[in-house]
This record gives structure tokens, C-alpha cells and sequence, in this order.
């Protein structure tokens, strides 16, 4: 029925921290199976911005609707909308004292109410699709960056969620542990999964964004294609922020 | 380590090796010690013969002629000393045992309500954590039973909490079970001040665990008690558990109070043992003995549970 | 660099009493009972209590015996000596504050123990009397100024026997690290009644017949024996947070064992372990009330004693509240001194 609307509605988001003003009017529409990626400097706002679109930040202005449920203090629609969203966090933040199969078994067991066996069943698969089969019974402090970082992802994909929210994913990993995780969310677009990810890897962006936004002080300054992005940008501040980091 | 290598050096002068000085440490350490407990040693044997009493544990078979006022197990004056002694033993057992699941109940609820949502629940902890941790437990014991259980109205009519419990001075009743004005004020004095402790231990176990953990658990669609219950909680307790181990021991030990209000738990029976007999060195023996078996059954069971909880990472 | 924006936050964002209201206590059904739930007990708690105070209490009982409860049976006359004393700590606990957040010319500050030992001697020859004042027994010295001089006379004596016990119990000797583990270990594993018992029964048994110690200074020992375990483990935990390096680097430039652990190891550990000394100062002063089942009358003796008057007999709730006051604000007064000088310690590190 709302297979035509697009899946995140945010219209001139403000945020303060205390008297800090962290996003002063933010508007983003992301419709269904768009890779959006966001770049900007540290501060710029960014990750605050896409972590309100689950609720782990309140906002206090303007009005935020994913898949049609808007987002304010109604604790059901929050938790509606956090078994729709998926998320991917710079530090992993996978559960230390259960195993990668517990780990990812978790919410759909005790969310979305699944039994144990068919939950270890897609478990298993996602497992499987993440490259990472063989360390279920591992728990996460056995495993390297990358490998965590798969874990987390195939931790949200078993929530079967319609969009998948990356905040950071790979700033925390070392080099040679990046690729793998940027194959992964790569099958991911490829396969049509919505996706808003915060990130700095322009070969990423240029591979599979259908946009690029950059944001600064809390407000979007740039947005295109990533054609447009990285080759006609508008402003003189994604000039200068381009020129930093090619 | 260059001392390993001389050792077969026949120039090194005795106070330059450091062997020697190692041993001589040692043999001075123990010669001092043996000196100490020999002077203490022979006078005690003299103050003992002054007072003409003969070291030895015979007395324990003796009859004890002292009534205890609460048994578990059967016992009359005419029994022994070391019967009486085994009377006050498994009512301090009775005591630490309830009092220990009791405090760890009130001590994870109070320790989750100072980190709640709710500003009232918040500020109601916190009253009760600063109220109960910052007076001595020996004058919450006397308020307790003085000002408390003493006044409270007579068996006749008692006072009615939720329908079941019933509150005299004959003490607390649950249908089915009598818990005399003693055992009642112990157990809700140790239970109430040790759970203060194991609130603010709890606090820190959970706060311990980082904010990241509880957005993914958010992030997954988990409702705040089952994050808690599934994430937070399990991880926090590795926190928890050595600092609650020893407010568990704190218990054990504090439950020795129980001689302010007249509950006969292993050390007043003790000690009015000692005040009929006059036997100070072995009654002090029996009572360092059970306490210290008891301390360290305590400490064994704990570490066995903290082994489960950390071995779980790796 | 983005400059931070500090905007005016729009009125929207600052809580309106009603929204605190709602977002504090209200913002689910389950908070929402639970409010209600707390604020019934805690109304019905707060409405007996102020009618039982205002009404039934008979606070005279306080009022006739204030003199008691704090300096007990000392003798009027010379009172002023105990405001003296308690002129001196008042100044000598600025001073260590100062000297802990590094606040005092250095010299003063290497001299602080020192004097504290000294201090110790006066305040002892203020209470006691002797030399030119005149004698009061320590069976006079009661009510609070019992329960605080016990207190600083004990933790004052454990702190040095702490200090061995816990570089015994780190020592490469093993005799005399068993030594150590063992007096910690059994200590510990007994509760402090037991001790006192000891201390009251067994230290005139093991003493020479010449040698009569009072009450007093019996139960002293018993609290000082005590509360050695306890500071040994804590100043092992300071002694373990020292960095090996700083051993390393000493031992490399020549210093021997004693001056390193002079000189670089002990004054960094103890500084770590002030809290948790100031902690173990705050439960020792609670666990001073023991005494008074071994027939002292410190604050909660002289209320037992208080109680036994026959005008005031039963007025138990009244004596014990007023005494648990005594204690709370002390306590509590303490501990966050103890929880501000945490902050010092954190910023002097930096």
C-alpha cells in the first residue's frame, strides 16, 4: 500500500544538545532501494542525524516518518519502528557474553517472537552470506574487526529490516579488514536494500550510491548524484571537503 | 639474575650475596614471630594457672543449663554445651541464608531504580541507599527492635500488610510460617543495610557497561527490560559479582550483631558459654573456626558462580 | 574547524513543569503507576512519621541529655579543651585537603605527616589531661567524642601497620608474604564483634600480669588489629596501580629497594588510595558503636545508657533517631568529601 511513498520522510529536523545546536533544519526523502550515502566533517552532524531516525536521538523540532510511522514520544511507534530499521554501529557493539549465533538469534527470538530452531536457521544463512559460517559458536571477542563488523551486519539483517542504517562501519576497522566489510554492504545493495550509510569511502560511494550528501554545522549542504557529487560539486564547501580527503 | 651466575664464586663475602640476605630476612621474620608467641604463649599458660583453668575442649560435653529462646533443632538446658553451640550455629545459618537472598533481591531492585526513568522511583532509592549505607547497622538493629517490633500492638490484633502478612510483637507471620521479634528485626536490619551496598555496587555494574551496548540492543527493537535482562545485566554481573561476594561476606560477619537484640545465633551462645565457663582461648577458637569456615564457603561458592560468568567470553 | 553553534534554544525544548512532569514521571502507563505507587508509600511513610514527631514524640529527651550524647560525663570545666581539639582537626583536615590537591608550598606539604603525628600527641594530651592539665579518666570520655577519638586513634594506628602488612603480603620473601596473607586473611574472615571479644578477653590473658590496660585502650587495639586487614588490601590495590615502569626507571638510575619504595612507590600508591582510606575511615566510625556491647559509651552506649533514666524510659524511637542523625550527617558529609577529593586526585594526575 505505501510501496510508492518513500520510506524516509524528515522535514527540517532540529536537534540541541543543551544550548548546542546540532542539526539546524535538516530535509532528506530516501525512497525505496536508494543507497544514500552521507559524508562531512567530524561535528558536522551527521551521525546524529541518522541515529534519529531510530529514536537513539530524540529531536526536538520539525517531524521524521519512516515507512509511514512517524517518529515523536510514542514509545510504540519507536519500537515499531526500531524492528524496521536496521543498524550498523562503528564499534560493532556486538554482545560480548553471548556467541555470534546468540548474537544474531537475540531479537528475533525474544522481538519478533521466532523459534529458537528457525531462528538459528536464517542465523545460519545470513551467516553464510556474511562469509563468516564457520565462527557461529565463536563468541565476538575471539574474532577480528572484520569479522565483528560482518557479525553486526548479519545481526540486523536477521531482524529482516526494510532499511539498513550504517553509522560509520569501517572507521573503526584496520585496512586490510575494510574490504570485506564494504564487499558485504556492497551484495547488499546490489541485491535492492535500502540503505542510508554514513561513511568516507568514495570508492564505495561511487560504486553503488544512487546519492551522495554531504553535511556541515548540521545542515546539508550538498546532495547529488555521484557523478554530480565528486565530479560538478556545487558548493565551494564540498570543493574544499573533496580536496581533503582524494 | 648475575647472582645465579657466581654461585660457585668463592670470592663473594657472605653479606654481599644477596642469597644470604634472602634467607637471613626469612630466618629473622620467623625468629621474631617465634619470640612474640612464646612470650604470649607462657603468659597466658600463667594467667590461665592463676585462674586455675585447664586448657582443654572436655567442657564442651558438659551440661550447658542455659535455655536458648529460639531452636530449630531440639534442645533443653539439660543438653550439652556443644549441642547448644550447634543450636546457635543453624540459627546463624537460618539467619545468613534467608538474609542473603533477601539483600540480593532488595539491593538489584534498589541498585535498577537508582538508574530509572522515573525521577520519583530515582530519588527514592537514592533517600533509601544514603539513609541506610551512612548509619551503623547496630543502631538500625536497636531502632528496629526497640522502637519498631517493641511497639508494636499486641498478638491480639495484629497489624495487616497486603492481606498476609501480620506484624505483633509476638512478630512477623506469614500464613504458615512464625518469625519471631529477634529473627525478624535481624533479618530485616541486615537485609535492608547490606542492600543499600549491593544498590550502589549494582549501579556501577550497569553503568559499567557501555552506552553502545544498549543502542544496539535498542536498535534491534529490544524493550528497555528485556535489554537489561538480555544484554546488560549478564555483562554488568561480571562487574558485580567480586564486590558483591564480599558484601555477602559482610553479612555472614555482621550477623554476629544479632547479640544487641537477643536472637541466640553461634556468637551469643558463645559467648554466654564463655561467661559461664571461662574458657576465653577456646571459646575464642570455636568462634574464629566457624566464622572463618563459614567466610570461606561463601568465597569458594562465589568463585565457583564469577568462574561461570567470565568464562563465558572466551 | 566548524565553530560551535550556540544558538537560542526555542522554548519548545526547555521542559514546561507540565512536560517535566510527563517526560519524568508519566511517559508510560507502567511509570505512570509506578509514580503513584511510590508516592502513596512514600506520602503514608512522610504523614505518619511528621504526625508521630509532632504529636507522640517527646523530644525532651534530647534536649535534657544534648551535653551526654556529645562529650558525655566530661567534666564541664574543662570542656574548652575539647573545642580546642576539635579547633585543631578542623584545621588540620583543611590543611590535608590543601596539601591533597597539591594547594600547599611543597616543603609544608612534606612536613603534613609529621605534624599529624604531633598533632595526635596534643590532641591526646588535651582529652587525657596530665602535665599541667588537669587529669581526666578515659572512663569520662564519652558520647561522640569517644566514637570520634577511637576512630582517628585507630585508623591513625592501622595506617602504618597497613602499610607493612601490605608490602609484606607483596614481599618476594615467602615467610613473610604467608605471614601477611595470613593475619589479612583471618581478620578479614572474622566479624569485628569477635575481634572486640578477643581484644576485652584475650589480650589481658596473653599480656604480662603487670600490664592493666582499661577498656578503652583494649578496645583500641581490637579496632586497630581490625582495621589493618582492611587497610593492608587497600593499599595493595595502590601499590598494584603503580606502573612497573616507575620501579623500572627508578632501579635503573640506582636507587636500592627501601628508597624506591620511599621515594617513588608509596607516594604515588597512597595518594591513589586516599577514597578508599576516607571510605574505611566512614566504616570504622560506623563500627566504633560496637563497643558499646563491650560496656563503652561511645554515641550509641551513652543512648543505651540515655534510655535507661527513668524519666525517658521507651523513648527509644526519639534516643536512636537523634543518634542515627548524629552519624548520618557525619558519614554522609564524609563521603562526599571523599567524592570531591576523587575529583582532585583525577584533576592532579593530569
Amino acid at each position: 500500500m505505501q510501496e510508492q511513498k518513500p520510506i524516509v520522510i524528515a522535514q527540517d529536523v532540529h536537534k540541541w544538545y543543551g544550548k548546542f545546536h546540532v542539526l539546524r533544519g535538516v530535509s532528506l526523502t530516501v525512497n525505496r532501494g536508494e543507497v544514500l550515502v552521507i559524508m562531512g566533517p567530524s561535528g558536522s552532524g551527521k551521525s546524529t542525524f541518522i541515529r534519529t531516525f531510530n529514536a537513539l536521538e530524540e529531536y526536538q523540532k520539525g517531524k521524521i516518518e519512516i515507512d509511514g510511522i512517524t517518529l515523536g514520544h510514542d514509545l510504540r511507534n519507536i519500537e515499531a519502528i526500531r524492528r524496521e530499521v536496521g543498524m550498523v554501529f562503528q564499534q560493532f557493539n556486538l554482545f560480548p557474553h553471548l556467541t555470534v549465533l546468540q548474537n544474531i538469534t537475540l531479537a528475533p527470538i525474544w522481538v519478533r517472537k521466532r523459534s529458537k530452531a528457525k531462528a538459528e536457521e536464517t542465523a545460519m544463512q545470513l551467516l553464510e552470506r556474511v562469509g563468516i559460517l564457520e565462527q557461529a559458536q565463536k563468541y565476538p571477542g575471539q574474532l577480528s574487526g572484520g569479522q565483528q563488523q560482518r557479525v553486526a551486519i548479519a545481526r540486523a539483517l536477521a531482524m529482516q529490516p526494510k532499511i539498513m542504517l550504517f553509522d560509520e562501519p569501517t572507521s573503526a576497522l584496520d585496512p586490510e579488514m575494510v574490504r570485506e566489510v564494504l564487499d558485504v554492504m556492497l551484495q547488499l545493495a546490489q541485491e535492492g536494500m535500502t540503505m542510508v550509510v554514513v561513511s568516507h569511502e568514495v570508492s564505495f560511494a561511487r560504486e553503488v550510491a544512487s546519492r551522495v550528501i554531504l553535511m556541515d554545522s548540521g545542515l546539508i549542504v550538498e546532495s547529488g548524484t555521484p557523478d554530480e557529487f565528486f565530479q560538478r560539486p556545487q558548493s565551494e564547501r564540498t570543493r574544499q571537503f573533496l580536496s581533503q580527503i582524494l | 639474575m648475575s647472582n645465579n651466575q657466581q654461585p660457585n664464586n668463592p670470592k663473594l663475602n657472605l653479606w654481599r650475596d644477596v642469597r644470604f640476605w634472602r634467607f637471613a630476612g626469612q630466618f629473622l621474620a620467623v625468629l621474631i614471630a617465634a619470640i612474640v608467641v612464646a612470650i604470649l604463649w607462657g603468659n597466658l599458660n600463667r594467667n590461665l594457672q592463676q585462674l586455675g583453668i585447664q586448657p582443654g575442649f572436655g567442657f564442651l560435653n558438659s551440661q550447658a543449663a542455659f535455655d536458648i529462646g529460639e531452636t530449630l533443632i531440639s534442645y533443653a538446658p539439660s543438653d550439652t554445651y556443644s549441642r547448644a553451640l550447634l543450636v546457635g550455629l543453624v540459627n546463624s545459618l537460618r539467619v545468613m541464608v534467608v538474609g542473603i537472598i533477601l539483600t540480593t533481591i532488595v539491593g538489584i531492585t534498589a541498585g535498577i531504580a537508582r538508574l530509572s526513568d522515573n525521577w520519583l522511583v530515582r530519588k527514592l532509592a537514592l533517600v533509601y541507599v544514603e539513609i541506610f549505607r551512612n548509619t551503623p547497622l547496630l543502631l538500625q538493629l536497636l531502632f528496629w527492635y526497640f522502637a519498631v517490633f517493641l511497639t508494636l500492638p499486641k498478638v491480639e490484633n495484629p497489624i495487616s500488610v497486603l492481606g498476609f502478612i501480620r506484624l505483633s510483637q509476638n512478630g512477623l507471620e506469614l500464613p504458615g510460617i512464625q518469625f519471631s521479634p529477634e529473627f525478624s528485626t535481624l533479618l530485616i536490619g541486615i537485609t535492608l543495610y547490606t542492600g543499600a551496598f549491593i544498590a550502589e555496587i549494582v549501579r556501577g555494574g550497569i553503568q559499567s557497561v557501555s552506552r553502545g551496548q544498549w543502542e544496539a540492543a535498542a536498535s534491534l527493537g529490544l524493550k528497555p527490560g528485556l535489554a537489561m535482562r538480555l544484554v546488560i545485566f549478564p555483562q554488568a554481573l561480571r562487574v558485580i559479582i567480586p564486590p558483591l561476594t564480599s558484601q555477602y561476606l559482610n553479612l555472614a560477619k555482621n550477623s554476629s550483631l544479632a547479640v544487641a537484640i537477643g536472637y541466640p545465633d553461634i556468637y551469643l551462645v558463645a559467648s554466654t558459654t564463655f561467661n559461664q565457663t571461662g574458657r576465653a582461648v577456646e571459646v575464642m577458637l570455636l568462634i574464629m573456626t566457624i566464622y572463618l569456615t563459614i567466610s570461606l564457603i561463601i568465597s569458594l561458592v562465589m568463585n565457583l558462580f564469577n568462574k561461570s560468568v567470565q568464562l563465558k567470553e572466551r | 574547524m566548524n565553530q560551535p553553534e550556540i544558538d537560542n534554544v526555542p522554548s519548545a525544548v526547555r521542559l514546561s513543569p507540565l512536560g517535566w512532569l510527563r517526560k519524568n514521571l508519566f511517559n508510560t502507563w507502567y511509570n505512570s503507576l509506578l509514580t503513584i505507587g511510590c508516592f502513596w508509600i512514600f506520602y503514608q511513610i512522610l504523614r505518619n512519621f511528621l504526625s508521630w514527631a509532632f504529636t507522640n514524640a517527646k523530644w525532651a529527651v534530647v534536649q535534657a541529655n544534648f551535653r551526654l550524647f556529645l562529650v558525655g560525663r566530661y567534666p564541664v570545666s574543662q570542656s574548652w579543651r575539647i573545642w580546642i581539639v576539635f579547633g585543631i582537626l578542623a584545621i588540620m583536615a583543611g590543611l590535608s585537603w590543601a596539601a591533597i590537591a597539591h594547594k600547599l608550598p611543597s616543603k609544608l606539604n612534606r612536613w603534613l605527616p609529621w605534624i599529624w603525628v604531633i598533632v595526635f600527641a596534643i590532641i591526646c594530651w588535651l582529652i587525657g589531661g596530665g602535665s599541667g592539665l588537669t587529669p581526666v579518666s578515659t572512663n569520662l570520655w564519652n558520647g561522640l567524642l569517644l566514637t570520634i577519638f577511637t576512630t582517628i586513634i585507630s585508623i591513625g594506628l592501622s595506617f602504618p601497620l597497613g602499610i607493612l602488612l601490605a608490602l609484606g603480603r607483596q614481599s618476594t620473601l615467602p615467610v613473610v608474604r604467608w605471614f601477611s596473607i595470613l593475619y589479612i586473611e583471618i581478620i578479614r574472615g572474622l566479624p569485628l564483634i569477635g575481634i572486640l571479644f578477643m581484644a576485652q578477653v584475650m589480650l589481658p590473658l596473653v599480656l604480662p600480669s603487670e600490664i592493666r590496660l582499661d577498656r578503652v585502650l583494649r578496645a583500641i587495639a581490637g579496632l586497630v588489629l581490625f582495621s589493618a586487614a582492611y587497610m593492608a588490601e587497600n593499599v595493595r590495590g595502590g601499590l598494584q596501580a603503580v606502573p612497573r615502569g616507575q620501579v623500572e626507571a627508578a632501579r635503573s638510575l640506582g636507587f636500592n629497594t627501601l628508597l624506591i619504595l620511599l621515594f617513588i612507590v608509596l607516594p604515588q600508591a597512597l595518594r591513589a588510595v586516599i577514597p578508599a582510606i576516607v571510605g574505611q575511615f566512614i566504616g570504622l566510625f560506623k563500627d566504633t558503636s560496637l563497643l558499646s556491647l563491650f560496656a563503652l559509651v561511645e554515641l550509641t552506649g551513652i543512648s543505651r545508657s540515655i534510655l535507661a533514666q527513668p524519666q525517658f524510659l521507651g523513648r527509644y524511637a526519639e534516643v536512636y533517631l537523634f543518634v542515627g542523625l548524629i552519624y548520618w550527617v557525619f558519614c554522609y558529609s564524609m563521603s562526599l568529601a571523599s567524592r570531591g577529593l576523587e575529583k582532585e586526585l583525577d584533576v592532579g594526575k593530569t
